[in-house]
């Protein structure tokens, strides 16, 4: 499928992410059979992420908690360092290189964040905050010049230019959260990566919010990495969604194939969990057990500790996603094996 | 008869110069062994409602006015002594984050030996066993282990469980669930939706469940309040009100939702947010944010009328009943003339209550 002419905005090949549970040296001492050993625990947040995204797609990231989108998020936008694997954004490697050197590609490519009473320092006015990536990035832009900017995205995303000698305590939840949009594009970006933009919010606020999100796709011709939860929110917004459990990628396909024809068991397992507004019984797909630690992660797939279809095969060879007939991807050894039909 | 009816409650909190009304005279019915749905945004009021039944507002909030009969005793009348007869044995209460509830420096066996002895004469063996049979109840595996254990050794999942079984120890007729699931993934979501739904029914026990979430309210009750800063807006059976929303805002709440829009398409927001209780508008109080608000609804407080089995209190709703089915011409119903128009919803007025107290009680 990789073709030299096509070329993807962004491009992440074999992420992976450790944490360090024991800080200290002392930390790392265990007492194990009469001895003391040094002993280092990692917590596997990310293991083995492949994904692309074109430009002027949404490219949605779903899963639950602990499943490691977050600190996919965060890695692109260059706020971690990898434990290991590529990142390369419009075919440039971006993983490796420096503050000084990132400076440009950050200009590109912004982040908004969940919680919009977090993210919007509180001792700052909207113009000073709406101001600051501005001159960090555009230093020779004139004070007119930036006054004009800063007034032209706070029409763009609904908010009176009027208020922007007032803090952030004197806006609501969705406006707070309109704000920090702005915020990431007054630097024109062409990449956005927002993580649970919305969860935060009413559902009527976020309808606002997201309407807002889809407006400056659409007139700007942005392209979103969008981390959440709600599948609904994924199904309105997305053009491609990718699953991840415990820090791996479960499926990757065209946001109405999933829907349509989820394939792997804990893509199905999730979307039958959704509670519905229409039918009046519901009728999910339990599965037993909860998350595993990704401390010491089980060998094999992920989530063959919860799957209904596990074999030997599944709990001693990890699965790799491979390409189904309708182009999504799925890292199932069941799909493989046609076990699931 | 009604295992609680709530008639005219109205909380508020005192502030230094003026008082905020939180709850502006709610009343509602709850049968035995029914599931009753309190849905709204954050700011509606549905929260301090939960907290009120079980008379746990604290300074500076107070009730105001108005009764909580639950079982032929009115709680908002009641002194501390009975309230703790009443709390944890007739009813109980589950909240969003069972971490925050749970104590993390007792085991769990601790914390439902304690609730049980509080309330009842047992020896600490005969606790024990009541203990690990709810916990049997619940689905958690291997239950005379986890009585040894602290609540952080637990998953949020196992938690949220554990508090479900120490709600159910003494057997209430009521549970009050604030947000039970919302802290919780969708997957383990759905289990404990599952759970709670399989118990009430198997135990007849009362539900009020209190969610922001409407799919969780359409799976999990039978009939539903829509909340908005402070009252009651709409109220009825949960199929018909998430099927045909009457209030304004049911419907802007319900349409707003992804799924009832195509994918792409821009949402159908509802403009503005809740008003804040210190600044909550005059009328209606959803008339600046509602298309069909007229120079009425700025000035007047809609009464509830009933139609059929929903109740709603918008002064609009006939016309836009009107409007739907006659496409789009809305012709306004002769207000109060409701016999005079041809029209099958015959209405009537089901407060009657709200202007007798209002002119009653002059504290």
């Amino acid at each position: 499928m990789q073709t030299e002419t096509r070329q993807p905005l962004l491009k992440i090949s074999g992420l992976e992410k450790r944490f360090e549970l024991d800080k200290g040296f002392l930390e790392t001492l265990k007492f194990r059979k009469g001895r003391i050993v040094s002993e280092r625990r990692e917590v596997h947040a990310v293991n083995g992420v492949s994904l692309e995204a074109e430009r002027g797609e949404a490219l949605c990231i779903v899963g639950e908690s602990g499943c490691g989108k977050s600190t996919v998020a965060r890695l692109v936008a260059g706020l971690l360092d990898p434990s290991a694997g590529q990142i390369h954004y419009g075919g440039q490697r971006i993983d490796n290189l420096g503050r000084q050197a990132l400076a440009p590609i950050r200009k590109k490519m912004q982040m908004i964040f969940q919680n919009p009473y977090a993210s919007l320092n509180p001792r700052m006015t909207i113009q000073q905050a709406l101001e600051e990536p501005v001159r960090f990035h555009q230093p020779h832009l004139s004070k007119s010049e930036m006054k004009d900017k800063v007034a032209e995205v706070m029409r763009s995303v609904g908010v009176d230019p009027s208020w922007r000698f007032r803090y952030p305590h004197e806006f609501s939840g969705g406006q707070r959260q309109r704000i920090a949009i702005a915020r990431s594009l007054t630097v024109d970006p062409e990449f956005v990566i927002a993580d649970e933009p919305i969860s935060a919010l009413d559902v009527s606020i976020q309808a606002q919010v997201l309407n807002l999100m889809l407006e400056a796709k659409a007139e700007r011709g942005l392209t979103y990495m969008f981390i959440t939860h709600d599948l609904s929110v994924v199904q309105h917004f997305g053009t491609r969604v990718a699953v991840l459990y415990l820090g791996s990628l479960c499926e990757l396909a065209d946001t109405a194939t999933l829907f349509a024809a989820p394939k792997h068991p804990y893509t199905k397992a999730l979307l039958s969990a959704v509670p519905q507004l229409s039918d009046e019984r519901p009728n999910h797909i339990r599965l037993k057990g909860e998350i595993p630690t990704p401390i010491n992660l089980p060998s094999g797939c992920p989530f063959q500790s919860r799957c209904a279809y596990a074999t030997s095969r599944c709990s001693a060879e990890r699965p790799e996603p491979i390409l189904q007939a309708d182009g999504s991807q799925v890292a199932c050894h069941a799909v493989e094996e046609g076990r699931l039909d | 008869m009604a295992l609680l009816s709530v008639k005219d409650l109205t909380v508020k909190f005192a502030m230094r110069e003026q008082s905020v009304t939180a709850l502006d005279g709610i009343s509602f019915d709850l049968a035995k062994g029914e599931r009753l749905g309190i849905v709204g945004e954050s700011g509606a009021g549905k929260s301090i409602t939960g907290f009120s039944l079980m008379k746990l507002i604290s300074k500076p909030g107070f009730i105001d006015r108005g009764q909580i009969q639950f079982d032929g005793r009115d709680i908002a009348k009641m002194d501390e002594p009975a309230l703790r007869d009443i709390r944890g044995n007739h009813m109980a209460m589950i909240f969003q984050d069972p971490m925050v509830t749970l104590n993390p420096v007792l085991t769990i066996g601790e914390q439902m030996v304690e609730t049980l002895r509080a309330h009842r004469k047992l020896s600490l063996e005969e606790a024990e066993q009541i203990a690990i049979v709810k916990l049997r109840e619940v689905y958690i595996p291997s239950p005379e282990e986890r009585l040894r254990q602290y609540p952080h050794e637990l998953s949020g999942g196992m938690r949220q469980r554990i508090i479900i079984a120490i709600a159910l120890l003494l057997e209430p007729k009521l549970i009050i669930a604030d947000e039970p699931t919302t802290a919780l993934d969708v997957t383990i979501q759905a289990d404990i939706m599952d759970l709670m739904l399989e118990l009430c029914q198997t135990n007849k026990v009362s539900l009020i469940l209190i969610t922001h979430d409407l799919g969780v309210v359409n799976q999990m009750t039978e009939r539903t309040l829509v909340m908005y800063a402070g009252r009651i807006i709409e109220s009825g059976r949960t199929r018909e009100i998430i099927n045909d929303p009457q209030h304004p805002y049911t419907q802007g709440l319900i349409n707003a939702l992804p799924q009832q829009t195509l994918p792409g398409q821009p949402l159908k927001q509802i403009p503005g947010s809740m008003p804040s209780l210190t600044n909550i508008p005059t009328g209606c109080a959803f008339h600046p944010r509602c298309a069909y608000a007229t120079s009425r609804c700025k000035t007047e407080i809609p009464r509830t009328l009933r139609f059929g089995a929903v109740e709603v209190a918008c002064h609009e709703v006939e016309r836009l009943k009107a409007g739907q089915g006659k496409a789009g011409t809305g012709q306004p119903a002769a207000n109060g003339n409701a016999s005079a128009n041809g029209d099958t919803s015959a209405y009537d007025e089901a407060s009657t209550y709200d202007e007798a107290s209002a002119n009653g009680s002059g504290s």
